[in-house]
């Protein structure tokens, strides 16, 4: 099988439902020469006309209002959020609108809607410019949310959220556009709410989502080398939650720490630690933990960046705590 | 029933520094009160003002490239229309700016050291000195501009006798903030100036695909208040009219919009390159209407400014951003700890909790490296 980036991956997916369908269609800032996409918008202007690929002006809440309204008109929109943090500027047709759309009708109507945003931390972006606000989404009833964390989901969950009738947010970190993996040519679709075991383990479960599965999985061949055995669930969606997935793990282990690249108060961590010790609090031999951001906002220098987000080694420490093994360092 | 005018508008234009540098005199006096005259000193002053904001901006654009700064919004091209607003405002007065304002905020007082400092991304660069009637970069497009027009209707409130300046971009104006912000100082009829850079782009997007309107500046006729188009190339001309929208507004006849034509002439940041998305004759084009290289025209032609007087200048200049760039890069790395310590007046018991145990974690890894 081809093997291709992420942001590649998320390329193919546009391209495969622009070819397949003639209601789909792009639209938001920056589309016709990406600054915020890297390459996962490239030339699609050039391949599908600019009648598809609609570069907007600096209008989040009109672009959103816009294709809210094409989606009910019949259209399949694809909205692009270059930066999650001033999708914040079109929250309302998002969280009173789209969500509630087809609750308020009596699903007469749904708005089938992809809202797709980008997580672009570190670097110096700072607390307007980093912003992972999934968990915020999550807690809105009409919302589902995916969070792919390789190429092969990156595409299969963009093509899945097309596929469904109601507003999906899609989120994709640019800290994972280089990673790679096989992915297939046709244009297939990822189930939403199902999560993936990444790898198998007995001694403890480390539940994750998007870049932090990336870490997650460092961590497990890093604690693997240290006779720990870890299993690494990767939730692929915030929203529906695949808790079964987690449930038979902690089944086995006993034991689970979620990563999340949230913050960590009222969080989506918080969502799976409580599901989860509300269902299985007796397969539990310790306290669940968590690995998130710290609750403050994104700071801009490096020095403070280093300390902000957490890595591989935050998780391999926690997993050590779990298991009460005292670390050196 | 028969069809009727209702009303019908204009939208005024102003230049009187062209691009070769000939000043059009006759239109100074409608734009200065009796008592008024604009001096030979202050002309000088601008012309000083400018070559030292783009001599900072070089130096900014050089230490990116070496490395030794963050990604950087130029404010090449776009000098006149800072030097004029700063000459215009008054300490009392606030600034609100966007990011492309730099040189304003240095010309407002705001030491060069700090704002390389703060386009490094160090947090203390947000820092400004006390009693510094500037609010802080708005990098959020346009968010700006209600903020200002909030601490105009405080102003008016507290019957203080100042006036607010807000500068953006023109993709600024494509906002919500933009329209419902001009709206509210219409309606509450605030002593606020609302001033566009039209430097033509938005990162890659032109004016055009902006609004389909022929003027940004025409706006403003929606909203209940004058709507001026301004070469913003030409400091003579934007100080003019900034100085007496201040004034309109100091004297409560309520908020002015000026549109600035001007041109953005680097990339939109160091991140960007321009060059994928406009032609170089454009570029040429608006680099014939440099607002310096017309200034210096103008004084060279009627105040003998020579060689031998610039070379000292840009000698003086560079020696105070030279001093500016080792005080900068003097300081030593942040405490990662500062990142709890400016969020709240008091950090509550839970981020004490986090802050405690991040601590905790840094002592750790210096003993386990110390040993
Ligand atoms: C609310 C918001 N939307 C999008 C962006 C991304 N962005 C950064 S600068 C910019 C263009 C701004 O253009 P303009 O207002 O003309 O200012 P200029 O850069 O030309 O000075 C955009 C869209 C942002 N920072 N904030
Ligand atoms: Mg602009």
């Amino acid at each position: 099988m081809r093997t291709l980036s992420y942001a590649q991956a998320i390329h193919e997916a546009h391209a495969q439902l622009l070819d397949r369908d003639p209601r789909v269609f792009v639209i938001g800032q920056g589309l016709w020469n990406p600054w915020y996409a890297g390459t996962t918008l490239k030339d699609l202007d050039k391949a599908f006309g600019c009648d598809r690929i609609l570069d907007s002006p600096v209008s989040e809440n009109a672009t959103t209002g816009a294709a809210i309204g094409a989606a009910i008109a019949g259209m399949r929109p694809i909205l692009f959020h270059p930066r999650m943090d001033f999708m914040l500027l079109a929250i309302d047709p998002i969280v009173n609108q789209a969500a509630n759309w087809s609750y308020l009708f009596s699903a007469q109507v749904s708005v089938p809607l992809v809202i797709r945003s980008v997580i672009n931390r570190g670097g110096e972006q700072g607390a307007q410019h980093s912003q992972a606000l999934h968990a915020m989404l999550a807690h809105i009833p009409g919302l589902k949310v995916v969070m792919p964390s390789t190429a092969y989901d990156a595409k299969g969950l963009l093509i899945a959220a097309m596929e469904d009738n109601n507003p999906v947010i899609y989120i994709d970190d640019r800290w994972l556009y280089e990673t790679t993996s096989d992915v297939p040519e046709d244009c297939y679709a990822i189930p939403i709410g199902k999560g993936i075991v990444r790898r198998e383990g007995r001694d403890i479960t480390i539940a994750s989502i998007s870049y932090m599965a990336e870490e997650a999985m460092k961590a497990g061949l890093s604690l693997e080398k240290q006779g720990i055995d870890v299993e690494v669930i990767d939730l692929r969606s915030a929203k529906p939650l695949d808790i079964d997935i987690i449930l038979k793990s902690v089944k086995k282990t006993g034991r689970l720490v979620v990563a999340d690249g949230g913050w960590k108060m009222f969080g989506f961590a918080a969502e799976v630690a409580a599901s989860v010790s509300e269902r299985a609090f007796h397969d539990l031999k310790g306290p669940i933990l968590r690995v998130c951001l710290p609750d403050i906002p994104a700071p801009t220098s490096r020095a403070l960046e280093e300390r902000y987000y957490p890595r591989a080694s935050d998780i391999e420490k926690t997993v050590k705590k779990s298991l009460n093994i005292v670390s050196v360092a | 029933m028969p069809k009727r005018i209702l009303e019908e508008f204009k939208v005024e234009w102003f230049q009187l520094l062209d691009e070769c540098g000939t000043l059009d005199s006759s239109l100074l006096s409608p734009l200065l009160s009796p008592s008024e005259s604009i001096t030979k000193k202050e002309i000088q002053g601008f012309y000083e003002s400018m070559v030292l904001i783009r001599s900072f901006d070089e130096k900014a654009l050089k230490l990116q490239r070496m490395g030794r700064l963050g990604t950087y919004a130029s404010i090449c091209g776009q000098e006149a229309i800072q030097v004029g607003c700063a000459a215009a405002l008054r300490s009392s007065d606030w600034f609100f700016p966007a990011f492309r304002e730099s040189g304003l905020s240095i010309l407002r007082g705001l030491p060069m050291k700090t704002l390389y400092q703060y386009w490094s991304g160090d947090e203390r660069g947000s820092v400004v000195p006390e009693a510094h009637n500037d609010f802080p970069i708005a990098i959020p497009v346009g968010t700006h501009i209600p903020h200002a027009v909030g601490a105009a209707w405080a102003a008016l409130y507290k019957k203080d006798k100042i006036a607010v300046l807000a500068t953006f971009g023109d993709g600024a104006t494509s906002k919500g903030d933009f329209h419902e912000g001009l709206n509210f100082a219409g309606v509450f009829s605030l002593p606020v100036v609302f001033l566009c850079q039209n430097n033509q782009w938005a990162i890659s997007i032109p004016v055009s695909r902006q609004t389909a309107a022929s003027t940004i500046a025409q706006k403003a006729i929606a909203y209940g208040f004058p709507g001026i188009q301004v070469d913003g190339n030409d400091v003579i001309a934007v100080y003019l009219v900034v100085k007496q929208a201040l004034e309109r507004a100091r004297r409560g006849e309520g908020p002015t919009f000026i549109e600035c034509l001007t041109y953005r002439l680097n990339d939109h940041t160091t991140a960007d390159d321009a060059s994928r998305y406009r032609s170089e004759e454009e570029v040429t084009l608006w680099q014939e209407k440099d607002p310096m290289r017309r200034l210096r025209r103008y004084l060279e032609k009627t105040y003998d400014w020579s060689t031998s007087h610039e070379e000292a200048l840009q000698q003086e200049v560079n020696a105070r951003i030279s001093t500016a760039v080792e005080e900068y890069e003097s300081v030593g790395p942040d405490d990662p700890l500062q990142m709890f310590d400016s969020l709240f007046e008091t950090l509550p018991k839970d981020l004490l909790e986090q802050r405690a145990e991040l601590k905790r974690r840094i002592e750790k890894e210096q003993e386990g490296a110390r040993h």
